[in-house]
């Protein structure tokens, strides 16, 4: 287990600085100037601009300098949102989209593990057949349908929540349940699909055969191998769902980090593109060491090396 | 055909793996029912379109929004305007040599089976138009996720250890990268030809199913039967290919099935954005959004979209679950 973490954890480091280099060249090869405005800048504003940004240096001392600042800790200022640093834009944007993609998480495991458990032991029964079509329309109501819809419902006609916007308490309510519902959708699926794969094998008839109540057998031998196609798809999933999501955000009027990451890349603004990349590779490494030592605990038969 | 397995010469002939799947498909009758459906919503975007009498791209601004089943009366110029499309130059030409050639009726009234959109648009042909962008999208990305991911994910999980290490490394590289400044790299050194956003959308998706293949596969690598296997001196590819694919075959079905709609959503963000399908073309993904937009005052602009985007997912994901089921082995009892 030390062994493994230590390995993860040089791994890591790799992968970071991989991804933080690759799009720290990324950026600057796509087309459009980060300091281009629709009013004409004077030159001389325009070569202060590109001195604080170190526009007016080679790529290799870009690098170097960025690289140097990263290891300081200093994610430096952006480009677009001008006076604004990095760290300070990702450090008010990211608890709003952390809580909602928390909260949703909760809600897509609360609904879509049980669900599935239940039509995968119900098999092509009436109660398999209608949580798999609840399932459906939530796979195929996409967040800008469903948005809408639970905005109308019940933002306008029952006034139970705010239509958008993050002043009250309550306010991460309906982007959770919207994001909620879409992956309980997903995971509600691959655990029907998992837990039936389970549910045919050798050991699970052993239980039977040895008395082991119905209940038992699912709770305590099948789901444990059964979630694993699901921790498989959460574990990566994790990282995007509790770091925004652009439409969720642009429904309902969220100042979350989802739409930094589009923006960012629309603007041009290398400096963010960049930090909130090497944020996202972090969370995504870990998120996916996580993953590993789950997966390796539901079945034994995984080892870690 | 299948039950017959006694050929005339009399020799008993085995029925392969793939056999027994296609007997057993036939058998679930959903399943069947939902894979002609799906069959027949591809001829309707496809050949439907050929025979639809509306151009999805040819706009009146005195026919805005109108109701499904309202009737216009068309003229032949404006008749012969639907028949040529307008997008393409040499269109242009036959349709002003159809003109002058007396070709077409001379006023025909025809229906807009699901109404017009904002422009006087025809909805039903752009549904159709739409669903050919959103379907192909569909499958070619799935086809990449499928072929990429599930041997990428198999080999990984087999071989294990360093090999799996660093394998997943580049997954989550690859996977970190900001998608966005990828796709404008692409458009730019390309140009926006749907293909690319096809294959791009294709080159993420194989990310998730590669992980989740390669978890399925860690634990099965270490089963008897692949161990059998291996001491019968079978070469390692036969192994992956032969034992180890066909038996995560269930949830890469089932994850299949959920990349179809998350393809073409994704799809519908690109073009959003301006990266994907350019108007006056659309996608299904676009229709929805925009029909979501205006839900309240017309609400047949999302009306048609999302029903055929929903029957299509709904058979889809049918089709696939009688697909897993049939080439379950554990679970045939027969």
């Amino acid at each position: 287990m030390l062994r493994f973490t230590v390995s993860r954890l040089l791994q890591a480091i790799v992968v970071v600085f991989a991804v933080f280099t690759l799009t720290f060249f990324m950026v600057r090869l796509a087309p459009g100037d980060p300091l281009a405005t629709e009013k004409a800048i004077h030159p001389d504003v325009k070569r202060s601009l590109q001195e604080r940004y170190h526009l007016d240096k080679s790529l290799p001392e870009q690098y170097a300098l960025t690289l140097k600042s990263y290891f300081a800790g200093d994610l430096g200022p952006s480009m677009k949102h001008q006076g604004m640093w990095n760290a300070k834009i990702i450090s008010d944007s990211w608890p709003v989209s952390l809580t909602i993609g928390l909260m949703a998480l909760i809600i897509a495991v609360a609904i879509g593990i049980p669900a599935g458990v239940i039509a995968a032991v119900r098999r092509n029964t009436w109660v398999d057949n209608s949580a798999m079509s609840m399932a459906l329309l939530g796979i195929c109501l996409p967040g800008f349908v469903m948005g809408p819809l639970l905005i109308a419902l019940f933002g306008i006609k029952l006034r139970w929540f705010n239509v958008g916007g993050w002043y009250e308490a309550t306010d991460w309510v309906l982007p959770a349940a919207t994001m909620g519902i879409i992956y309980a959708a997903y995971i509600a699926r691959l655990t029907r699909g998992g837990m039936l794969e389970i549910l045919n094998q050798d050991f699970i008839r052993t239980a039977r055969a040895k008395g082991v109540p119905e209940l038992k057998i699912v709770t305590h031998h099948a789901l444990r191998g059964g979630l694993i196609p699901v921790v498989a798809y959460l574990g990566p999933a994790l990282a995007g769902i509790t770091t925004g999501s652009f439409i969720i955000e642009t429904i309902y009027n969220l100042p979350g980090l989802g739409s930094h990451f589009v923006n960012a890349a629309v603007n041009k603004d290398y400096t963010l593109v960049l930090a909130t990349t090497v944020l996202f590779a972090t969370l995504l490494v870990f998120v996916n060491f996580f993953t590993d030592i789950l997966v390796a605990w539901l079945n034994p038969k995984v080892r870690l090396t | 055909m299948t039950t017959a397995a006694a050929t005339a010469s009399g020799e008993i002939q085995g029925r392969s793996l793939w056999q027994d799947a296609w007997a057993r498909l036939r058998r679930n009758r959903l399943a069947v029912v939902c894979i002609f459906v799906l069959g027949f919503v591809i001829l309707f975007c496809t050949v439907g379109s050929l025979l639809c009498n509306w151009s999805p791209h040819v706009t009146n601004l005195d026919l805005k929004a109108k109701p499904p089943g309202y009737e216009e009366t068309l003229d032949r110029e404006t008749w012969l305007r639907h028949k040529y499309d307008d997008l393409a130059p040499e269109e242009e030409q036959r349709f002003a040599q159809a003109l002058k050639a007396g070709e077409g009726p001379e006023n025909v009234t025809l229906r807009h089976w699901l109404g017009t959109d904002t422009l006087g648009r025809d909805l039903l042909a752009r549904t159709m138009q739409g669903g050919r962008v959103s379907l192909m999208v569909a499958g070619i990305a799935t086809a990449v996720a499928l072929l990429i991911g599930v041997t990428y994910g198999a080999v990984a999980g087999y071989l294990g250890g360093r090999t799996d290490d660093k394998m997943m490394r580049f997954v989550e590289i690859l996977r970190a990268l900001p998608f966005l400044i990828f796709v404008i790299l692409l458009t730019t050194m390309f140009g926006t030809r749907l293909w690319l956003i096809y294959l791009s959308i294709g080159a993420i998706e194989w990310l998730t199913m590669a992980r989740i293949v390669r978890t399925q596969v860690l634990g099965l690598a270490r089963q008897e039967f692949v161990e059998a296997a291996r001491s019968l001196g079978l070469p390692t590819s036969r192994i992956i290919f032969r034992h180890i694919i066909p038996n995560v075959l269930g949830p890469v079905i089932v994850y299949a099935t959920l990349t179809v709609p998350a393809v073409m959503l994704l799809e519908a963000g690109l073009s959003f954005l301006g990266l994907g399908v350019q108007p006056p073309q659309s996608s299904w993904g676009t229709l929805i959004s925009e029909g979501a937009d205006q839900m309240e005052t017309y609400p047949w602009l999302l009306a048609g979209p999302a029903a055929l985007f929903s029957i299509t997912l709904f058979c889809l994901n049918f089709a696939g679950d009688g697909l897993r089921d049939a080439m379950d082995v554990k679970t045939a009892k027969d």
